[in-house]
C-alpha cells in the first residue's frame, strides 16, 4: 500500500488496501508505547497542529501523545464554538494557522464537512477528528485496529452498533470501513435515533436489542447525549438504559466470545451497566491504546505525503 | 421614436403566434407586429434574424435586498442582473430591513426603482408586521401604494388562523396571497433535504413533509377564503401533486418553481459546497422529476428565479453556519434553454409562457404578450450562443451559484423594456 | 526498472562459507560466546541474523540472543522521497543495556541506514558495545561507519545495484551485481 493522499477526511474515501496500510502500520508502531524512552525522531521538525472547536481531552491527548512520541511538536488550539460565537470565521482562523506553516492539521469541529473545507484551502494535510456527525476515520481506524488484534482477522465478523446513529460519526465511520473490510453490520436503536434510508448504507436495522446482538462477534456500543430527551428522541435515560442499555444478563444469550466496544466516554448505567463494561467482554482500554498507535500511523502517512 | 426588430421568430404565446416576424414599436409600445413592415424613415433597426422575440419575461420571486442590506444587493444591481438575464420586470420580497410592511417602504423602493432600477419593478407587502407572524400589516394601504402580490417569503405564516384572516383580509384587493410553505418545527434542523445523502453527510436534514404539510394547510385555507394562494418555490412531489388536484377542485390556487429545482438534486450537496444551500433544499431525484413533469404540464403556471444575494463571507464557511439562499437572475434563462427546451423536455413556447404570460396573468401586470398597445417590454433569445457560468462577470452582487463552471448553448441576446435597450 | 544481472559475485557455497567465518569471528571476538546479542536490519538482515545465530549455536552448543530492528522511523530521507516507506516491527526481546550487540546487515554502502541502525538500538537502551557485520561491503561510504565482520569486499560502480538474494525471501542464495 502506499499512502499518497494530502488528507484523511474520512472513511469513504479510503479503500481496503489503504486501511490495512494504517493498521499494518500501527501495529508496527504500537511497540514504541511500550519502550521506556517513547521517542523516535520520525517526525522531529514537523509541526503538528490540533484545531479543536469542539472540547474533546481524550481524541485531543491521543493526537498529542502520538505527536509528540514522533518527535513532532505539537501545537493545540482550542476554539470554542461555531465561527459565529468566536468572531473569527473558520476560513480565518485556519488561514493564520497556516500563515505558521504547519506540516499536519487535526482538526474537530462540530460542522459537517468542516475539515473537507479547510482541506481545500489549506496546503498542508489535514486530518479530521471528528466533524459534526458525518465522520471520524482514526476512530474507526483504532476500532478495526482492535477487532484485527482480537479476532485475528476482519472478514466475516458481524458487528453490531447500538445507539443513536442518526448523530453519531462514529457509526458512520465505523459502517464505512467495516464494510469495506468485509464485515458485515447491525445497526440498532429507536427508530427516531436511525437516520432516513439508513439500509442503503449496506447495514441491517434493528429496533430489537436482543435481536440485534444475538449473533454479533462486536458489538458497538454509542454513547447516549443528553439532549436527545429534547427534540422528542427518547422520552427519558430510564427508559432508553432499559430497553437500549448493555448488562451481563443480556450478554448471557450472547456469543461467549464477543466483543464490547465503546468510542466513549461512557455513560456508565445508561448504554452499559457498570459491571459490563469492567467485563472481560470490554475491550475498550485496548480502543484506548490502540488509537494512539492509529494517529501515530496516520501522522507519520500524511506528515511525509506531498499529496496527490 | 421609432424601433424595427426585423426577421425574428417572434413567439407570443399570450397571443398564439409563433412565427417570423417584425416588430415595429412606437415610443415605447408595440406598433404593430407583421412581415415585411416599414416604418418611417429615421426608425433604428435591429436585426433580430435567427433570434427568438418574446414578450419580456417577469421574475416574481427577487430579493432586491434594499432597503437595508445593500451590501447584498441593490435595486440597481439587481436590476441590472435581471435586464442581463433577460427580465424586464420582476417582483421584489418584503424581507427587506425595515420591512416591507408599510407604504413607506413600498414607495422607497419604487421612487428607488424609479430612479436607478433599468427594468419594472413591482414590490411585494408583507402579509404580517415585520414578518413576525403575528398580526397583520397594513395590506389595504400596501395595495394602494402599488404592492402586486403579499407575502411573508422567508418565512412561513404558522399561525393557522392569522393567516386564515390574512386570506380573507387580502380578498377585495384582488391580490394574491404568497406562501413560504415551510413547517419550521419540521424543518428547523435541517440544513438540506432529508434523505440518504444528509444520512451519509451526517447534515440534519429537513424532510419533503415540512413543505407539503404547509402546502395542504394553505391549499385548505384558500379553500375556506376564496383567496388566490400561490405556492412559492414549489420543489417537492407532494407538494405538485396537492396542487394538481386542489386545481382540479377548483381552488385558486397556482405555483412557482425555481431552476435549479428543475436541474439540481441534492446529491450536489456532497460536496459541502454553501453555493448549494437555499429553502427549500435541493430535493431528491423523484421531487425534480414531479416538479418538471408539472411545469410542462401547466400544474406550475411559471418559473421564479427566488433570486436571493448574499455577501461572499455570509456564504463561506461551514455548511450548516452559511446563509440560505444563491442568486438566479443571470442563469436561469441560458440553463433552462439549455437543459430543457433544447433537449425537448419543454417547448419553446411553453417556455416563453412560463416566464412571460404566466406571471403577467397569476399577479394582474401589463405585459406578458406582444399586443399592439401594450408596452414595448421584449426579450429577445440567441439559441445559438454559447456560455459558461462565471460569477465574477455576475452584475449581481451576490456570487453564490452551484452552476458556476456549467456552460450550454442559449441566452438573452437583447432586453427592452419600453422600447430602450437595457442590455444585450 | 528493468536492471540485468551483471555478474554473480558469490554463489550458495560461497555465501555460506562466509557466514560459518563470520560467525567464528564473533565467537572469536566475544571469548567464549555466552552474552552475544545479533540484531539484523529488516529485511534480509534479520534473515542472515538468524542463520549466523544458527551457526554460532552450533560452535559453541548454545544459541546467541536473536532481535530484529526495522529502522524506518530513523531514516534520515524521510519527507525527501514521493511518499512514506513502510514500516515494520521492531522486535527485541531482551534488554539491550549493558550487551555486546552485533548488527547485522546485507550490504553495507553509504552506512545510513547503520547510522539510523544505531540510533534506534540506542533509543531501547545504553548497549556496552555495538558491532556490525555486514555480507557485502560494497564501498561509496557517506558517513563515517566501519564494518567489524565482513563477508566479502566488493568494489562497485555508484550505477550498480549489489542484490543478495536468499533462499526463505528469494528461493536461491546468492549475490548477484545489477546494472540499470
Amino acid at each position: 500500500m502506499s499512502w499518497k493522499r494530502k488528507d484523511l477526511l474520512g472513511m469513504q474515501d479510503l479503500d481496503a488496501a489503504e486501511i490495512i496500510g494504517v493498521l499494518d502500520t500501527a501495529t508496527s508502531m504500537k511497540e514504541i508505547a511500550a519502550r521506556e524512552i517513547k521517542k523516535v525522531p520520525t517526525l522531529r521538525g514537523k509541526t503538528v497542529v490540533n484545531l479543536f472547536y469542539e472540547s474533546s481531552t481524550r481524541t485531543r491527548t491521543s493526537f498529542e501523545i502520538a505527536g509528540k512520541w514522533l518527535s513532532a511538536d505539537v501545537i493545540n488550539f482550542s476554539a470554542s464554538g461555531s465561527s459565529a460565537d468566536k468572531g473569527e470565521s473558520l476560513l480565518d482562523t485556519a488561514r493564520n494557522i497556516e500563515a505558521m506553516s504547519p506540516d499536519v492539521v487535526v482538526v474537530r469541529h462540530k460542522a459537517s464537512g468542516a475539515p473537507a473545507l479547510l482541506a481545500r484551502h489549506l496546503r498542508c494535510g489535514v486530518v479530521n477528528a471528528g466533524d459534526g456527525a458525518h465522520e471520524h476515520p482514526t476512530q474507526a481506524l483504532l476500532d478495526l485496529m482492535t477487532i484485527r488484534e482480537k479476532k485475528g482477522h476482519l472478514e466475516g465478523l458481524n458487528v453490531t452498533i447500538v445507539g443513536d446513529i442518526t448523530h453519531s460519526r462514529v457509526a458512520r465511520s465505523d459502517i464505512y470501513g467495516m464494510r469495506k473490510m468485509g464485515i458485515t453490520v447491525t445497526v440498532a436503536g429507536p427508530p427516531t435515533l436511525i437516520p432516513a434510508q439508513c439500509q442503503e448504507l449496506g447495514v441491517k436495522v434493528s429496533h430489537r436489542l436482543e435481536e440485534a446482538i444475538a449473533h454479533a462477534d462486536v458489538i458497538m456500543m454509542l454513547r447516549l447525549q443528553h439532549e436527545r430527551m429534547q427534540g422528542g428522541f427518547i422520552p427519558s435515560l430510564r427508559e432508553y438504559s432499559r430497553v437500549w442499555g448493555l448488562t451481563l444478563a443480556k450478554l448471557e444469550h450472547c456469543r461467549p466470545d464477543v466483543l464490547i466496544m465503546h468510542p466513549g466516554p461512557v455513560n456508565r448505567g445508561v448504554e452499559l451497566a457498570p459491571e459490563v463494561a469492567d467485563s472481560a467482554y470490554s475491550v475498550i482500554l485496548d480502543q484506548v491504546s490502540n488509537g494512539v498507535a492509529v494517529r501515530m500511523a496516520v501522522l507519520y502517512l500524511l506528515a511525509g505525503s506531498k499529496g496527490a | 421614436m421609432n424601433l424595427l426588430i426585423k426577421g425574428g421568430r417572434v413567439v407570443d404565446p399570450a397571443g398564439g403566434t409563433d412565427a417570423v416576424q417584425d416588430v415595429w414599436i412606437a415610443d415605447g409600445r408595440i406598433h404593430k407586429i407583421g412581415r415585411g413592415l416599414k416604418p418611417p424613415a429615421g426608425a433604428e433597426a435591429v436585426d433580430a434574424t435567427g433570434k427568438v422575440v418574446c414578450p419580456g419575461f417577469i421574475d416574481m420571486h427577487v430579493h432586491l435586498r434594499e432597503p437595508g442590506f445593500e451590501y447584498k444587493e441593490t435595486i440597481a444591481s439587481g436590476t441590472r442582473a435581471a435586464a442581463a438575464g433577460g427580465f424586464t420586470a420582476v417582483a421584489c420580497m418584503a424581507n427587506t430591513f425595515p420591512v416591507n410592511d408599510n407604504r413607506a417602504v413600498t414607495d422607497y423602493i419604487l421612487a428607488r426603482a424609479k430612479v436607478e432600477g433599468v427594468v419594472r419593478v413591482y414590490p411585494i407587502g408583507a402579509v404580517t408586521r415585520n414578518l413576525e407572524g403575528k398580526q397583520l400589516a397594513e395590506l389595504a394601504e400596501q395595495a394602494e401604494a402599488g404592492c402586486v402580490a403579499f407575502s411573508d417569503d422567508g418565512k412561513c405564516i404558522m399561525n393557522a388562523e392569522l393567516y386564515r384572516r390574512a386570506m380573507e383580509y387580502a380578498l377585495p384587493f384582488g391580490l394574491p396571497v404568497i406562501s413560504h410553505a415551510e413547517d419550521c418545527e419540521l424543518a428547523h434542523r435541517g440544513a438540506m433535504h432529508e434523505g440518504f445523502v444528509s444520512t451519509e453527510l451526517g447534515l440534519d436534514g429537513q424532510p419533503a413533509a415540512a413543505e407539503d404539510v404547509m402546502v395542504a394547510r394553505d391549499i385548505i385555507l384558500a379553500e375556506l377564503t376564496g383567496a388566490h394562494l400561490h405556492i412559492a418555490h414549489i420543489s417537492t412531489a407532494g407538494a405538485v401533486r396537492l396542487v394538481r388536484d386542489a386545481k382540479a377542485r377548483g381552488v385558486r390556487v397556482t405555483a412557482e418553481v425555481t431552476p435549479h429545482h428543475l436541474l439540481l438534486t441534492d446529491e450536489v450537496v456532497r460536496s459541502y459546497d454553501s453555493s448549494c444551500k437555499m429553502a427549500p433544499p435541493l430535493r431528491g431525484k423523484r421531487d425534480v422529476e414531479a416538479c418538471l413533469e408539472a411545469l410542462v404540464d401547466g400544474t406550475i403556471d411559471c418559473v421564479a428565479t427566488d433570486h436571493a444575494p448574499h455577501a461572499v463571507s455570509e456564504k463561506e464557511g461551514e455548511f450548516a453556519e452559511a446563509a440560505n439562499g444563491i442568486v438566479g437572475l443571470e442563469t436561469a434563462v441560458p440553463l433552462l434553454l439549455d437543459r430543457l427546451v433544447r433537449p425537448g423536455v419543454l417547448d419553446l413556447p411553453t417556455f416563453v409562457a412560463r416566464l412571460s404570460v404566466g406571471p403577467a396573468r397569476l399577479l394582474n401586470l401589463p405585459g406578458g404578450s406582444l399586443a399592439p398597445g401594450a408596452a414595448a417590454d421584449i426579450t429577445i433569445l440567441d439559441l445559438e450562443r454559447t456560455w459558461t457560468v462565471d460569477p465574477a462577470t455576475f452584475r449581481s452582487r451576490g456570487r453564490s451559484t452551484p452552476f458556476a463552471g456549467f456552460t450550454g448553448a442559449g441566452a438573452p441576446w437583447m432586453t427592452l423594456v419600453g422600447g430602450v435597450k437595457v442590455a444585450s | 526498472m528493468s536492471s540485468r544481472e551483471k555478474a554473480q559475485v558469490l554463489d550458495e557455497t560461497g555465501l555460506d562459507r562466509a557466514l560459518t567465518r563470520i560467525a567464528h569471528e564473533i565467537v572469536e571476538q566475544a571469548g567464549g560466546g555466552h552474552d552475544i546479542a545479533l540484531v539484523g536490519i529488516k529485511t534480509r538482515g534479520v534473515t542472515l541474523a538468524a542463520r549466523v545465530a544458527a551457526k554460532i549455536a552450533a560452535i559453541e552448543g548454545r544459541s546467541p540472543s536473536v532481535g530484529a530492528l526495522d529502522i524506518t522511523l530513523y531514516r534520515d530521507d524521510l519527507g525527501l522521497k514521493a511518499e512514506q516507506p513502510v514500516v515494520r516491527s521492531t522486535e527485541i526481546s531482551f534488554p539491550i543495556k549493558g550487551r555486546t550487540v552485533v548488527l547485522v546487515d546485507d550490504v553495507l554502502f553509504t552506512g545510513r541506514t547503520i547510522r539510523a541502525a544505531m540510533d534506534a538500538l540506542m533509543d531501547l537502551g545504553r548497549p556496552h558495545i555495538i558491532r556490525l557485520a555486514v555480507l557485502v561491503d560494497r564501498g561509496h561510504r557517506e558517513l563515517p561507519i566501519r564494518p567489524d565482520y565482513i563477508g566479502k569486499n566488493l568494489p562497485t560502480s555508484r550505477r550498480e545495484t549489489v542484490a543478495v538474494l536468499l533462499r526463505e525471501h528469494d528461493g536461491e542464495d546468492r549475490v548477484v551485481i545489477l546494472e540499470e
